[in-house]
């Protein structure tokens, strides 16, 4: 068998003394977490390992003794070998460095042979007699070779307490799955033993530990005054969003037109939205575990980058004079796409691209239209004077960030070109009619009939006068499709061009809502905080010590960063795949930027 | 330390190399061959050479200058993401496998398989465009049933080496996965 001891690094060069950690049951390996250096009195040892256990909830025991090369070796040997008895122990490692190596040497006592650890001590001191005689250290290891290899893995203790090891498991595991890993194991036991490096060397205790805060314990007071202030903070924010769910509650907000328009405004939407966020954040208690936590720094980085852009787009719209300018450029503006829709409905009304239309109906849907466009361009004269205050107010709202100002924009579109909305329903309208005309009078030209009970085309005798009404509508509708499907199809154009720009709009939105931007700086800046895993390596083969491996982080790779910390967000883009999308367009069922009830449950 | 010759699928020179850093851990590493620098010149030559035709006809000349531009970024996203220089393959008894390929440029990556999760390491074969090849690989554990393979990592995919090269690997790793 294969001894695997996890070894920190910050204790490489630490007094000898006892090494206190954690055997993990079932992989045969040790994970050292800190050295306890000499004068002690084993009743303190166990009783402060007690002590740890209880707070921290890690198995702490007494692994083995540790020593730096010495001028007395004599009375060593001895001395380590009592301490394996008073500290009882299924196996007792004795690491121990020597001058001129970098390597350690490990030696296992087993309790039960411990006669012949006895005897193997002394064929080691023949070598060591050997040893100074001729100067060459190379048999020591060999001796116990055989029977147990020793791997030494170096860890740097500050890097694996404060990664996360992914994919995330939460502290309930499945019963039906077998225990977690050995690394993930090690893992934890490190994470867990946090009081064990509580003590650092400026503690008057009676005991003297190295781990890797020994030097001192890290810490900044920007964090902790942070920290501090953040209570207070928390508080204010919670009771504002207090009043402010209190106001969005009142009944005249839960009315009928109010709600429905209110979930279809994507101003709307992000305020309820931003609210959840502000929920989470100031939430009273303190985030538990890896994924809370980085759920709310998430969320909080996202926010203030948000009011960042937005206060800089405040910034630029209000020092030059930039708002007038667009007041009157968007009059002049939605003028012109008035006057071009006229003139595209002129030319639908003569032969457009030389064909030739059903003259009646398609003098009747032009004026239609075009009175409709003489609704639209009087509705704009009226709210020209208004329009430049409605853009000084609105652009307040980008404080509150930019995704506001965007999601604003994308309203102020959706209500401007309203008429092209209105345009594409009536035109949808008049073409499903047709071709649902048609296909179930195309049925009864075949003699068949469309079963509602039964969901299926069932044959059906017809009477000679339906069958010739039926012949009859079914020519004229085919005759008055093409016109129909013209109109249809233009109005459809213009309204897909709008949705597209909303939906950049929305997709934008999106992004900043859900980008996981904290993640991502963890990533870059603290590679070790988000581990994929470990790697390993060789550090030195000398010939007769064990081997080193060191282990170091395999930092996340960035897109599986964004897929496991992407907020979740309320998709405003429609989930049809492009097929749907373009039987739905063909058959001219309706289509909209948001998401669409699906009531239809059959 | 080794003087056999291999080769990989398409007959171009690799190296093997064995370091066996104690009893029961070993590191292949597989080399493939460099950059030949007449590919080089000959895909620069065919790229502005189209940029110059193009420039010959339109008379613009943010054509060559974006010829120039995509020579330079394509050959650094090749030697980046693309060409790898040598891939190893480190078995740790009873500890695990660790892999890792290192491009042209100095990037490594690195996917180390604890041994709990491992079921063997075998010689399998592939049907590569319109020939068979062999390539080796570890076959993971599935968790919920013990017999089962859930998975299977192809090592040395870039380098692709002939059969007698990974026999030799295939032996090694054997040896050692016997042992513990």
């Amino acid at each position: 068998m294969v001894l695997k001891i996890f070894f920190p690094q910050c204790c490489n060069r630490a007094d000898s003394g006892l090494l206190v950690g954690r055997w993990i049951t079932g992989h045969d390996s040790a994970v050292v977490l800190a050295v306890i250096h000499y004068p002690f009195i084993p009743g303190q040892v166990k009783q402060y390992l007690q002590q740890v256990q209880a707070q921290s909830g890690v198995e702490l025991s007494v692994l083995g003794s540790w020593s730096l090369p010495t001028e007395s070796q004599e009375g060593m040997e001895s001395f380590l070998r009592d301490l394996s008895t008073i500290f009882p122990q299924e196996r007792w490692l004795q690491v121990s460095r020597q001058i001129g190596k970098t390597g350690f040497n490990c030696d296992v006592l087993n309790p039960a042979q411990n006669g012949r650890a006895a005897q193997r001590e002394a064929k080691k001191k023949k070598g060591e007699e050997d040893e100074k005689s001729d100067g060459y250290a190379g048999h020591k290891g060999n001796n116990n070779e055989e029977e147990e290899k020793v791997i030494f893995i170096h860890y740097e203790q500050r890097n694996v307490m404060l990664s996360q090891l992914h994919p995330i498991e939460n502290g309930v595991s499945d019963p039906k799955t077998d225990a977690p890993s050995e690394l993930r194991q090690m893992f934890q036991t490190v994470a867990s033993s946090q009081p064990l490096f509580f003590l650092d060397k400026y503690d008057d205790g009676p005991l003297k530990l190295t781990h890797w805060q020994s030097e001192g314990r890290e810490a900044s007071i920007i964090a902790e005054l942070f920290k501090q202030a953040s209570v207070p903070l928390c508080r204010l924010i919670s009771w504002l969003l207090s009043i402010w769910v209190w106001v969005c509650n009142i009944w005249v907000f839960s009315l009928y037109p109010l709600r429905f328009l209110a979930s279809k405004l994507s101003t709307c939407v992000q305020l309820s939205y931003r609210t959840e966020h502000m929920k989470t954040l100031s939430s009273p208690k303190p985030a538990t575990d890896h994924t809370d936590f980085m759920r709310k720094a998430t969320i909080m980085v996202s926010f203030l980058v948000d009011v960042a852009l937005g206060v800089l787009l405040i910034l630029w719209l209000y020092r030059d004079n930039h708002i007038p300018m667009l007041a009157n450029a968007l009059v002049p503006a939605a003028d012109h796409v008035a006057k071009e829709l006229e003139e595209l409905l002129q030319w639908l009304m003569g032969a457009p691209a030389g064909l030739k239309m059903n003259r009646a109906l398609d003098q009747v849907l032009g004026r239609f239209f075009l009175y409709h466009i003489h609704l639209w361009i009087s509705y704009i004269r009226l709210m020209s004077p208004f329009i430049e205050g409605i853009l000084w107010y609105g652009g307040l709202s980008a404080c509150f960030g930019l995704t506001f100002a965007l999601s604003l924009f994308s309203d102020m579109v959706a209500l401007l070109t309203f008429h092209i909305y209105c345009f594409y329903v009536y035109g949808a309208r008049l073409y499903c009619l047709k071709i649902y005309g048609l296909s179930s009078l195309w049925r009864l030209f075949r003699g068949k009939k469309w079963n509602v009970l039964r969901q299926r085309v069932d044959s059906c005798s017809y009477d000679l006068d339906q069958l010739f009404i039926g012949t009859l509508l079914f020519t004229i509708l085919l005759f008055l499709l093409p016109t129909t499907a013209l109109y249809y199809l233009v109005f459809t154009l213009l309204r897909l061009v709008v949705v597209l720009f909303q939906g950049v709009l929305h997709l934008s939105v999106d992004f900043i809502n859900s980008f996981p931007l904290f993640a991502l700086g963890l990533r870059v800046c603290r590679p070790y905080r988000l581990a994929e895993g470990v790697k390993f390596r060789v550090l030195c083969d000398e010939p007769g010590t064990a081997l080193h491996l060191q282990m170091e982080m395999n930092p996340l790779k960035f897109n599986t960063v964004v897929q496991t910390y992407r907020t979740p967000t309320y998709s405003c883009y429609p989930k049809d795949s492009w097929a749907t999308l373009v039987k739905k367009l063909f058959v001219g069922e309706l289509i909209y930027p948001w998401k669409h009830k699906s009531t239809k449950t059959d | 330390m080794d003087d056999e010759a291999f080769a990989d699928i398409s007959g171009k020179a690799i190296s093997l190399d064995c370091q066996s850093h104690s009893s029961f851990c070993r590191e292949f590493t597989v080399s493939s061959p460099k950059v030949s620098i007449s590919k080089v010149l000959g895909y620069t030559c065919v790229v502005w050479l189209l940029a110059y035709t193009v420039f010959f006809f339109t008379e613009n000349t943010a054509v060559l200058s974006s010829a120039i531009f995509i020579t330079l970024v394509g050959m650094v996203l090749h030697i980046h993401f693309v060409k790898v220089d040598h891939e190893s393959l480190l078995v740790i008894g009873s500890l695990g496998i660790q892999v890792s390929s290192s491009y042209a440029s100095g990037r490594e990556t690195t996917t180390f398989i604890e041994m709990s999760k491992i079921k063997d390491i075998v010689i399998n074969e592939a049907i590569y465009m319109h020939q068979i090849i062999y390539y080796l690989c570890v076959l993971l554990k599935d968790p919920s049933e013990p017999n089962a393979v859930s998975s299977v990592v192809p090592l040395f995919q870039s380098s692709k080496p002939r059969l007698n090269c990974l026999v030799k690997v295939y032996k090694s790793c054997q040896e050692i996965l016997s042992k513990c």
